[in-house]
């Protein structure tokens, strides 16, 4: 079985912080045009969050000045500014989501995981956040966990989640 | 001669459980000691048959099973699918299936009947027609065709395709770049990820295409974080299509070089601007540039840039193998060609409908999307994203076309289509719309960056009943100076569905219901 695509969306363990693996990884990617957000990727995709101490080395080894990386760092709402909870659970907001019902989903998402959105539980277990759009809004109420997508959320797949949450 | 069964790897497949599915059946045939081939191929589009099976029988023919459950699956193999045998979740053909025997599939013609990422399945079934074509007339003939297909850019702003790629040509030759806007923003829209899914050569294609037409040496899809999937399958194709001399130096043994790589977004739905994108690509903040100068004359890095949607490129290598008049013969107005509609939200039959220009509002919604799924009526539908309009069924005559949406107030914008039920509340709707701007807006102008989080503020004051009639005067006013006192879209159009919800549905912000203005 090995055509198509397939995307694990297991979750990885992320290493800590390292000022000299950050900037292998930085040296890596700096022969690239643009390669700001590629950076910036891959630190989180590394550490699980971008490191303060990294957007120095950052602006260093790309001749910026710090202003400059901390401003493009901070516009996007992807990137993480301290490490996320043990598990990610993402909950489209969107219109299309709505439509299907996803205002009730979405607040017992936030009930069964006893998080609020935007947030990460006081144990560290979860993060709760919307996300706009999953492009699954033909089979919506949409959610992203650990990087795994549903589809059709319904009450069953919530406590699926609540489960995995627990783990 | 092995069997061979498909079961998609699209990712709202794969989220209606179709990783599951293929698993168990590896599982079941390696216990039954069988050898069946599994292929993964894009969808179909019916989003209500997800996960739908397809096998080819001994006689060459292909059906289908949907939707499959992973616990389905012993008793389908039992009951003789291999031999596409009948059960509960039989489909027949299902190119036979009214949704999908009434398409138009130029766009989509192998989205879902080939492995996505497999370059012989592509070429086996007309892959690089376009391209070969394209090196055989030369670069100005190719802007000619893509020019008299009538093509415009599916991205929503539907600007002549033809015209932007004339404006990068006619550029002194040097540094250009060939930028595909992957970004998808749109709530119910997922084309772009379905062609970057189930036929990501198309796409590479296309881009291709367009390095030869222009003198672009260089390429890069701009995808949104939100598309994992749709990143694996392009980066997978691009190293397949580099492999074997698609792209590279002097591709397909012609005088052209053209290479591409595949970078992706952050979290912002302005990065779908163009020149927000643009300064994206190039490492900053996604900021709004004002125009002129245009990115056909100073894009990326200042240099000429063609930036078009997904589809619009996945476009080109139909138009460039069959011709433009074959792409301009079907359509409506000067609305050419044929548009992927995206049926979402509360809808029976969800998916995707590649259809030419023309067809009504009202179609697509009862008859091809069969209406809600709920059972509820429809009571509205949000058409182009979160800066389109809602139409009330009173405007579902409207012909799905750029300029009878305009006319009413509306845009088709990337052709995604929301369905609400009658529980829908139109303020909350209008409220989301000015929450969404000012969560998303990039900040560079007063009208959208506070003009939206004012909106919101006025909007709660109109849902809680505080002086009603005033607030919604503030609320057109502020509509008012955002439609026109904004630098791009976003905080330009977001007063569309705001607006229109007020005009089509009064009796939701505590107006009485009026009757429609006569046109
Ligand atoms: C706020 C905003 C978001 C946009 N998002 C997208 C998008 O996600 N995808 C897209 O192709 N165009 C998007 N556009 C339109 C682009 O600015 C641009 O018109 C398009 O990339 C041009 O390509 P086309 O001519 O092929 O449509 C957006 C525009 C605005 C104002
Ligand atoms: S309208 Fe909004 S998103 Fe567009 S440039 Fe102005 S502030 Fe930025
Ligand atoms: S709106 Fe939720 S997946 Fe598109």
């Amino acid at each position: 079985m090995t055509t198509g695509h397939i995307v694990s969306g297991s979750r990885h363990a992320h290493e800590a912080w390292s000022p000299t693996r950050g900037r292998e990884i930085i040296a890596d990617h700096l022969p690239l045009e643009g390669a700001t957000l590629p950076i910036l990727h891959a630190l989180q995709e590394t550490f699980g969050y971008v490191p303060q101490d990294a957007i120095p080395l950052i602006a260093d080894a790309m001749n910026l000045s710090r202003a400059e990386v901390h401003g493009t760092f901070t516009f996007y709402h992807d990137f993480r500014h301290e490490p996320a909870g043990k598990h990610v659970v993402k909950i489209c907001v969107a219109e299309a989501c709505q439509a299907a019902g996803g205002h009730v989903t979405s607040a017992k998402v936030g009930e069964a995981l006893d998080c609020a959105y935007g947030e990460t539980r006081a144990d560290g277990q979860v993060t709760l956040e919307p996300i706009y759009c999953l492009g699954l809004c033909a089979c919506a109420p949409a959610a992203m966990v650990n990087g795994r997508l549903i589809g059709r959320l319904d009450d069953e797949a919530i406590d699926e989640i609540a489960a995995e949450v627990r783990s | 001669m092995t069997a061979r069964i498909y079961v998609p790897c699209d990712a709202a497949a794969v989220a209606l459980g179709a990783d599951k599915v293929a698993k168990a059946f590896a599982d079941a045939f390696a216990a039954r000691g069988l050898d069946v081939q599994i292929v993964r191929n894009g969808s179909r589009g019916m989003f209500w048959l997800e996960p739908l099976v397809e096998v080819v029988t001994p006689f060459g023919r292909r059906v289908g099973y949907g939707p499959v459950k992973p616990r389905d699956v012993d008793a389908l193999i039992d009951g003789g699918l291999l031999e596409g045998r009948g059960g509960p979740l039989y489909l027949d053909n299902v190119e036979k299936i009214p949704f999908f025997a009434k398409q138009e599939r130029f766009t989509f013609k192998r989205v879902g009947l080939t492995d996505p990422v497999s370059l012989d399945d592509y070429l086996a079934h007309g892959g690089y027609k376009g391209l070969e074509r394209a090196i055989a007339i030369g670069p100005s003939e190719t802007v000619e065709q893509v020019f008299e297909s009538g093509l415009r850019g599916r991205g929503g702003a539907g600007f002549p395709t033809g015209i932007k790629w004339r404006t990068v040509a006619a550029c002194a030759p040097g540094k250009k770049y060939i930028v595909c806007n992957a970004d998808e923003g749109d709530s119910g829209t997922f084309a772009d990820r379905m062609i970057m899914e189930g036929d990501p050569f198309q796409l590479i294609e296309g881009m291709t295409i367009a390095g030869v037409a222009v003198g672009a040496d260089k390429g890069y899809v701009y995808c949104r974080s939100e598309y994992p999937h749709a990143v694996a399958a392009m980066n997978k194709a691009v190293a397949a299509a580099r492999k074997a001399g698609y792209l590279g130096s002097r591709i397909a043994g012609s005088e052209y070089d053209f290479d591409m790589e595949i970078r992706v977004g952050a979290g912002a739905y302005v990065c779908g601007e163009e020149t927000s994108l643009l300064e994206s690509l190039e490492g900053r903040r996604g900021l709004v540039r004002a125009k002129p100068p245009l990115p056909a004359h100073k894009g990326l890095f200042g240099k000429p840039t063609v930036i078009n949607n997904v589809i619009s490129l996945a476009s080109v290598p139909f138009i460039m193998a069959e011709g433009a008049k074959a792409y301009a013969d079907v359509g409506f107005g000067r609305s050419r060609g044929t548009m992927p509609i995206q049926l979402a939200g509360n809808v029976k039959h969800g998916g995707l409908y590649e259809i030419a220009f023309g067809v009504t509002l009202g179609e697509l919604v009862e008859e091809v999307g069969g209406g809600t799924f709920t059972g509820r009526p429809v009571r509205a539908v949000q058409v182009g994203g979160p800066l389109g309009a809602y139409f009330p069924r009173e405007l579902f005559d409207t012909p799905f076309d750029y300029e009878a949406f305009a006319k009413k107030d509306g845009l088709i914008g990337h052709g995604g289509i929301v369905i609400f039920d009658d529980s829908v509340d139109m303020a909350k709707q209008a409220r989301f719309a000015m929450e969404f701007c000012s969560v998303e807006s990039c900040g560079k102008c007063t009208p959208c960056r506070i003009g939206s989080t004012r909106g919101v503020e006025v909007m709660d004051k109109i849902i809680a009943g505080v002086e009603r009639e005033k607030n919604l005067t503030i609320l057109e006013d502020l509509s008012n100076t955002m439609k026109f006192g904004s630098l791009c879209a976003l905080g330009g159009f977001t007063p569309y569905p705001v607006m229109s919800a007020l005009t089509h549905f009064p009796e939701d912000f505590g107006r009485g219901s009026v009757p429609m203005a006569a046109e």
